[in-house]
C-alpha cells in the first residue's frame, strides 16, 4: 500500500516541515556550534585545559557529590514514593503535589534558601553545628542542593510501578509465612528495581549539571567546593572560550550517554513489563 | 491483576510516614516558610520598598517579557511535532522523538555557552549581526533564545504519551466527514488535549521563568536592563542585600506554588474525565 495514499490526517508536510525547521535552530545549530568550536581546538591544548589540577579537583567534587546526592534520593525517594502508594494519611495530598516543589521552584530560589536554612546559624544548620556537622560551603551542602533539585525524578518514577504492584503476590508470600524483609527484598524490591533505577540515574545526570542551586551554597572554594558547571561558567567570565568549550563538552557527551543508556534500559524493562502483563 | 490500594498504615507504616514527613518538613516546608520569614522580617514597608525599586521592577518586566515570547512559540511548536510524531508514521520519526529530548541532557551553562559561540561577538554569526548592529548576546534576544531553548521539550513532553494513546481514529472520522483541518483540530484533537496542553503551558512558564545557568551565561546581568528576576536574587544576595533577595525569591516561590496548585486542579479534571469514561464502559 502507498503510504502517502493512506494518509486522511492533514498537516504531515507542514508539521514535519516546521518541526525540523525549529529543532535544527533551536537545538542543532547550537549543539553543533559547540561541538566545532571544541574541534577547532588542538589537542595539545585540550590536554593543557583538562589536565589543569583545578578543573581535575572541580571535576571530582562533581562525581563525588552527585554520586552520593542519587544513592540519597534513590532511599529518600523510596520512601516517600512507599509511604505516598501504600498509606492513607492526613495531609497526603498535599505531600504528593509538593514533591514536585523542586521542578517548579528556580534554582537560584532553592539555592538561596537551602544556604541560609542550613547555616550555622539557619533554622537547621544551628542543630548541626553542635555536632560538629557543617553542611553550607561544604560539599555536605552540595549534595543537600543536588538532593533537592533531583528528588521528584525518583519519587515519580517509583509511584507508577509500586500501585501496579498487584497485594496478590504479597498476601501469597504472606500466607505461605513469608517474613515482611523476606516479602520486601524477594517480591517488592525485583518489581520494582528498573524503575529505581533509572530514577536514580536521572537524578544522578541532573546532578552532574546542576549549577544554580550549588553555586549558592557551595562556597565556591578552588579546590575544595566547585563544581565542574561553574568552572564552564568561570572560563566564560575569562573569555577562555576554547577552555569552556572543551569542559563543557567532556559534561556534554557524559550526560547524553547516560541518558542514552537510561533510554535503552527503559525501553528494554517496558518490553518485558509489555510481555508480563 | 489489580492494582495497590492504600490502606491505613499498621505500626511500622506510621514510623514510615514519620520518617518521610519528617524529610518532607526539613526538605520541601521549611525552606518556603523561610522566604516569607525572611522576607517580612524588616516589616511590609522594607518589603514594598524592595518590591517597588526600580531594578526590581526591571527584572519582573524583563522576565515577563521572556515568558510572554517562549511560551507561545513553545506552545505552537510543542503541539506540531506532538501532531507529526503521533499521528503519522515515517523515516525517522523516532529519531525525532529522542531529538525533542536532548535539552534535558544539556545542562543550563553548557546551553548557555553554545549559544554565546553561536551569536557571540566572535561566534558564527556575530560578526555578521554585529555588522548589521543587532545585538543578541548580552541584550533580552539572547535570553529569550536561551530560554526557548531549555523550554522546548516541555508541551511536547506532556502531548507525546497522551495522543499516542488516542491514536488518530477520531480524527479520521471527522475529516472524512467532511471537516476542514482547522475544525477537527479544534473540535476533536483540542478537546482531547485540552488539560495535557495546558499542563505544559504551566510547566513551560514555571521553567521560563526560573531559569538560571544559561541565562546567567548569556545575559551579562546588566542591572536594570539584562537582569531576570532570578538573575537580580543572585545580584541581591551578593550586595548581602536580604530582604530584598528574599523579596524576589518570594515572588518566584509564590509563582511555584501557583504552579502546583494549577497542576493539581489539571490533575483533578483529568481523572474525572477518566472516571466518566471508566463509568460509561
Amino acid at each position: 500500500m502507498n503510504l502517502k495514499k493512506s494518509r486522511v490526517l492533514p498537516g504531515f508536510t507542514l508539521s514535519l516541515g516546521l518541526s525540523v525547521f525549529y529543532f535544527s535552530l533551536i537545538v542543532l545549530l547550537p549543539a553543533v556550534t559547540l561541538v566545532s568550536n571544541f574541534l577547532g581546538i588542538s589537542w595539545e591544548e585540550i590536554q593543557f585545559y583538562l589536565t589543569d589540577p583545578r578543573l581535575l579537583s572541580a571535576f571530582r567534587v562533581t562525581v563525588i557529590t552527585a554520586f552520593w546526592a542519587s544513592v540519597i534520593n534513590a532511599f529518600l525517594g523510596l520512601l516517600l514514593a512507599w509511604i505516598l502508594v501504600r498509606y492513607e494519611f492526613p495531609g497526603k495530598k498535599f505531600v504528593d503535589t509538593l514533591v514536585d516543589l523542586p521542578f517548579a521552584l528556580p534554582t537560584a530560589v532553592a539555592g538561596l534558601i537551602l544556604s541560609a536554612l542550613f547555616a550555622t546559624n539557619g533554622w537547621v544548620g544551628q542543630w548541626l553545628a553542635p555536632l560538629g556537622i557543617q553542611v553550607s560551603y561544604t560539599m555536605l551542602g552540595i549534595i543537600l542542593a543536588m538532593v533537592f533539585t533531583s528528588i521528584p525524578f525518583v519519587v515519580r518514577s517509583l509511584q507508577p510501578v509500586l500501585e501496579d504492584l498487584s497485594p496478590e503476590f504479597e498476601e501469597a508470600a504472606a500466607s505461605l509465612g513469608a517474613s515482611k524483609p523476606q516479602i520486601f527484598f524477594r517480591i517488592i524490591l525485583p518489581h520494582i528495581r528498573p524503575a529505581l533505577m533509572i530514577g536514580t540515574a536521572l537524578s544522578f545526570v541532573r546532578s552532574l549539571g546542576e549549577f544554580g542551586a550549588v553555586i549558592f551554597i557551595a562556597g565556591n572554594m578552588p579546590y575544595a567546593t566547585e563544581v565542574a558547571s561553574l568552572m564552564i561558567y568561570t572560563y566564560i567570565g575569562e573569555y577562555n572560550y576554547a577552555a569552556a568549550a572543551a569542559v563543557a563538552m567532556v559534561i556534554l557527551v557524559t550526560s547524553l550517554l547516560l541518558l542514552l543508556i537510561v533510554q535503552l534500559a527503559q525501553s528494554m524493562y517496558f518490553r518485558r513489563y509489555a510481555r508480563e502483563s | 491483576m489489580q492494582t495497590y490500594v492504600a490502606r491505613a498504615p499498621s505500626t511500622g507504616g506510621k514510623w514510615l510516614i514519620a520518617l518521610g514527613l519528617f524529610f518532607v518538613a526539613i526538605l520541601l516546608i521549611l525552606p518556603l516558610l523561610l522566604i516569607f520569614a525572611t522576607a517580612f522580617k524588616s516589616g511590609w514597608n522594607a518589603f514594598t520598598q524592595n518590591l517597588l525599586d526600580k531594578d526590581m521592577l526591571a527584572a519582573i518586566r524583563l522576565t515577563l517579557l521572556v515568558a510572554v515570547i517562549t511560551v507561545p512559540v513553545n506552545l505552537v511548536f510543542g503541539t506540531l511535532v506532538a501532531w507529526c510524531v503521533t499521528k503519522f508514521n515515517f523515516f525517522g520519526r523516532k529519531i525525532l522523538i529522542a531529538f525533542i529530548d536532548t535539552p534535558y541532557a544539556i545542562p543550563p551553562v553548557v546551553a548557555g555557552l553554545c549559544y554565546l559561540l553561536l551569536y557571540g561577538n566572535q561566534g558564527w554569526l556575530g560578526e555578521y549581526l554585529s555588522e548589521q548592529n543587532i545585538q543578541i548576546m548580552f541584550a533580552w534576544p539572547g535570553i529569550v533564545l536561551v530560554t526557548i531553548f531549555v523550554t522546548c521539550p516541555y508541551v511536547a513532553r506532556e502531548l507525546i504519551p497522551l495522543m499516542e494513546v488516542q491514536g488518530k481514529d477520531e480524527e479520521e472520522a471527522a475529516v472524512l466527514l467532511g471537516a476542514s483541518g482547522w475544525k477537527m483540530f479544534l473540535k476533536v484533537t483540542l478537546p482531547n488535549i485540552k488539560w495535557a496542553l495546558l499542563y505544559g503551558t504551566v510547566l513551560t512558564t514555571a521553567r521560563a521563568v526560573g531559569e538560571f545557568g544559561s541565562v546567567a551565561v548569556v545575559s551579562g546581568s546588566i542591572r536594570g536592563e539584562t537582569n531576570t528576576l532570578p538573575l537580580h536574587v543572585q545580584l541581591l544576595h551578593q550586595d548581602y542585600n536580604a530582604v530584598g533577595a528574599y523579596t524576589a525569591a518570594l515572588l518566584l516561590a509564590c509563582f511555584a506554588l501557583l504552579t502546583l496548585v494549577l497542576k493539581s486542579i489539571f490533575e483533578w479534571f483529568e481523572q474525572r474525565k477518566l472516571d466518566r469514561v471508566e463509568s460509561i464502559k
